[in-house]
């Protein structure tokens, strides 16, 4: 590990800008300190099982123009915490913001009042206070951490923590690199909201022009042209639209390197590389390939999942994956991590020689959303469909509008799981209405804050997803992947509860069901009891949902299990997960979007005890003081 | 007059105010956006005219307090007999929800300034949306004083040639439920506005234009420009900036 990265102009002046700032603080951190005290990742790692962390301001350089950021013991990202499973560590957060701060430790299972959301956990870490947070590590892999105040994550405040096994490690490695990624703007995020709230499309200059209409005449013909825009354009709706916040004013990072900075990681070669790649960005999802070098998968949101060789990945924010690559030659690799919508790339360089770089592949052409992201019938896409000429599949059935919804969800209403459990109902909670089907659209799902709804929602867990269709390599999948040793918890849940993920694009208005945070009642888990979580994507974008405190274990199949703490589900997708309520508490549970989240994609879960009526979980419906 | 103009802008301005930080155990935000869509100069047969349309909100995702304001400046008379101070403008405020996906619906007050005219006050009624294939639509029903009735049908359409230029055309039509004899205004389809304007966006916020602005009055109203020695009829070109904040 013991190596000097090359430093480049772009990072030594990142790194100054950091220490000046820092320093100005009074955390007398001098920039030959930091230096000193860099890893590889650009962090600190730290041991033990106390530690204290100072959440506080600096300025950064990162494009060329000096802003404020947030930063954890004066830098960004914060150290990367080294724990031990078994251990209990204490953790004394004091925050010099001059605002409230927090820190969420993002996939652990602790006591809840120790989950740092502030309202749900507790109040949040006033200006000059320090929090002190204890708990027991009950888990091991690779995880991370992050404010859950504000828009602090998107300034900075974000770090990773590696778990070490209590048992032998099966996946030893020669070298273990975090790889945090992650989206930086000069713009202060209170502005890049209000932004999205005036115009949506603010930051899409991937918008059709009237050549790309003329183009489309010339080799589509003009009436097969006007079909395909015609659903788009009578639903007023977007096929460039894949993401709300772009390139245009992100700068993507890697290890907190811009793609200039170029952040290496030096190995022999012959030697076993653990990368754990880590989303920590705000509103990117990224698709990360090593050109020339195949990866095993071997760990997903910090659970070990049986190995499985892979080219490329879509990581959605706050997901983590731990792989392992064994490169052979005395060559140079890029780590190449483009944004979902090709507006930009985080790069850095793993090689045997800090002289050595490897080229950088072109970004793809931006794909365009299509009939699976219309939500008008998922079709599995992926290996079996390798030829396929996808414009034809995408846009060619555009025109049936008017197709018969129900018989649609009748037939295409996807399954994975077996058991049929009674859905959850609540008179006193519109989140849990009567329902006939999980695809079928409750009533809060009508009205200004929903701009669509799928009519054919199903199974797309083997579909890598919009623009990773017939790559002609193999891009991982959450198909793919199981949890290793089988099934972590029991297959069968007691109910069933269905949310749809939904929004208005225009509006820029997100929420579940059509319900917005400010206007939802929390949904209540009983205290052990093993529940399913169906999620219908209604929206045309890709969601990662987050659960607090409890497994998310994902059904994807065949009686197989992946344990996850975010699931991304993409437009058009209906997936279902299984939790185990084992901790009671006040949890929070959203997208991890930023801004979806602060827009109102946003539930709390209590894990209450049970009533004491018995036999309350078979009945599909609580809440009722029988 | 100018005093108007310069009054309703700095009211728009009033109305934007710093955005709240938000975390989720607080209050839903409120945001506010002041679009001048149109400050222009046209080249008219009368001389040079000062154009503007503009308009802002403040409020949450729902419910907006909308204030909005049109009108036009004679800033250089051809003739000197002319009045320099030839100004007509309108200013509306209103209460502005969502109603659906893409529709708001608006209930406000309109007040116009004439020149050597009474000024008129109106209740107005409107909707406002993006219709299928991303037609801008608004209509207003206006209800004023001595049974005066005005309805205004617009559409605006964004073309974009590349990923900051833009083509708008974008046509106005206004009927009146009842002659105006002070305004010379007869019943019926008084006139059709019509524009085509070229924008390009130097950033999103701010986009210099140039085009050309239509005007044709019909029915009585015409009748009674041209009985005025007016004419009825005006085309002119245009050069102006669109901004945002």
């Amino acid at each position: 590990m013991k190596t000097a990265p090359p430093f480049s102009l772009p990072r030594r002046r990142f790194v100054q800008g950091l220490a000046l700032g820092a320093t100005g603080l009074g955390l007398g951190l001098t920039s030959a300190q930091l230096l000193a005290r860099q890893g590889h990742t650009g962090a600190p790692t730290l041991t033990g099982d106390t530690f204290h962390l100072t959440l506080g301001g600096a300025d950064v350089n990162i494009t060329g123009k000096t802003r404020p950021a947030t930063t954890i013991n004066g830098i960004v990202p914060g150290p990367t915490l080294r724990w031990r499973e078994g251990d209990t560590v204490t953790l004394k957060v004091t925050n010099l913001l001059p605002e409230t701060s927090s820190i969420h430790w993002h996939g652990l299972l602790l006591p809840f009042e120790m989950d740092g959301v502030p309202g749900l956990s507790f109040d949040g870490i006033k200006p000059g206070e320090t929090f002190t947070y204890r708990f027991p590590i009950k888990q091991n892999g690779t995880y991370w951490y992050h404010s859950h105040s504000g828009f602090q994550e998107q300034t900075g405040l974000y770090g990773s923590i590696i778990i070490d096994p209590k048992n032998p490690e099966p996946h030893a490695a020669d070298r273990d690199q975090v790889i945090v990624l992650s989206d930086w703007s000069d713009e202060d995020p209170n502005h890049i909201f209000a932004t999205l709230k005036k115009l949506s499309h603010y930051y899409n200059f991937n918008e059709r022009t009237v050549f790309d209409t003329l183009r489309d005449f010339r080799h589509k013909g003009v009436i097969q042209t006007l079909k395909d825009r015609h659903m788009w354009n009578t639903m007023r709706m977007s096929d460039r639209d894949l993401a709300d916040v772009t390139g245009y004013t992100y700068t993507y990072l890697m290890n907190g390197q811009s793609p200039n900075g170029n952040w290496t990681c030096q190995f022999n070669p012959g030697e076993r590389l653990r990368l754990r790649f880590i989303n920590a960005s705000a509103m990117t999802f990224f698709d990360i390939r090593i050109p020339g070098l195949d990866m095993t998968v071997i760990a997903m949101d910090g659970q070990p999942v049986k190995p499985v060789p892979f080219h490329e990945v879509r990581l959605g924010v706050a997901e983590t994956l731990d792989v392992i690559v064994e490169p052979k030659a005395n060559q140079a690799y890029t780590l190449f991590a483009q944004s979902i919508d090709r507006s930009g790339f985080a790069r850095g360089t793993l090689t045997p020689d800090p002289a050595m770089a490897a080229p950088v592949p072109e970004m793809d052409p931006p794909p365009l959303l299509g009939h699976t992201e219309m939500g008008m019938g998922a079709m599995q896409h992926g290996d079996g469909h390798a030829g396929m000429d996808h414009d034809s599949i995408t846009m060619s059935s555009m025109d049936h509008g008017q197709m018969d919804h129900g018989q649609m969800n009748h037939n295409m209403d996807g399954t994975n799981h077996a058991d049929a459990v009674p859905f959850a109902e609540d008179p006193d909670n519109p989140d849990l209405p009567p329902r006939n089907s999980a695809t079928e659209h409750a009533a809060t799902e009508y009205g200004p804050g929903v701009d669509m709804r799928a009519m054919a929602p199903g199974a797309m867990l083997a579909d890598p997803g919009i623009g990773l269709r017939d790559r002609g390599w193999k891009v991982l999948t959450y198909a793919d992947m199981e949890t290793e040793d089988g099934p972590p918890d029991s297959l069968h849940p007691d109910r069933e509860i269905v949310l749809h993920l939904t929004g208005n694009m225009s509006r820029y208005m997100w929420s579940f069901n059509g319900i917005p945070f400010a206007d939802a009642v929390p949904l209540e888990l009983y205290h052990n009891e093993r529940v399913r979580i169906t999620l219908v994507n209604d929206t045309m974008m890709t969601h990662p949902i987050h659960l607090h405190g409890l497994w998310s274990d994902l059904e994807v199949g065949n009686g197989k299990l992946l344990r996850k703490h975010t699931v991304t589900v993409k437009p058009g997708e209906k997936l279902s997960y299984l939790v185990r309520a084992d901790t009671l508490g006040r949890w929070a549970y959203h997208c991890h979007l930023l801004y979806h989240m602060d827009a109102g994609m946003f539930r709390e879960v209590r894990v209450v005890d049970a009533p004491t009526d018995g036999d309350h979980s078979h009945h599909g419906t609580h809440g009722e003081d029988a | 007059m100018m005093k108007t103009s310069t009054f309703l802008l700095s009211a728009l301005t009033a109305m934007t105010v710093a955005t709240p930080a938000w975390s989720m155990s607080e209050h839903p935000p409120r945001f506010s956006k002041v679009l001048v869509d149109q400050l222009e100069l046209r080249d008219s047969d009368e001389g040079t005219v000062l154009g503007w349309d503009a308009n802002a909100w403040y409020g949450g995702d729902l419910n907006k307090l909308y204030l909005s304001t049109e009108g036009e400046r004679l800033m250089d008379p051809e003739h000197h007999d002319e009045d320099a101070s030839t100004e007509s403008a309108e200013t509306r405020l209103a209460w502005s929800h969502a109603f659906a996906p893409y529709w708001d619906w608006q209930l406000g007050w309109r007040r116009d300034w004439q020149p050597d005219n009474p000024n008129r006050d109106w209740a107005s009624l409107g909707i406002q949306g993006l219709a299928p294939y991303w037609f801008e639509l608004d209509g207003q029903l206006f209800l004023g004083e001595d049974n005066l009735s005005e309805l205004r049908l617009e559409a605006e359409y964004e073309l974009m040639l590349s990923q900051r230029l833009a083509l708008v055309p974008e046509v106005e039509a206004s009927f009146y439920g009842k002659d105006d004899d002070d305004l010379g205004i007869g019943d019926g389809l008084v006139a059709i506005e019509s524009g085509l304007r070229l924008r390009y966006e130097i950033r999103r916020e701010l986009a210099p234009y140039i085009g050309v602005h239509w005007e044709k009055q019909y029915g009585d109203t015409a009748d009674r420009t041209r009985a005025a020695g007016g004419d009825p009829e005006e085309a002119s070109l245009v050069a102006g900036i669109h901004f945002w904040f």
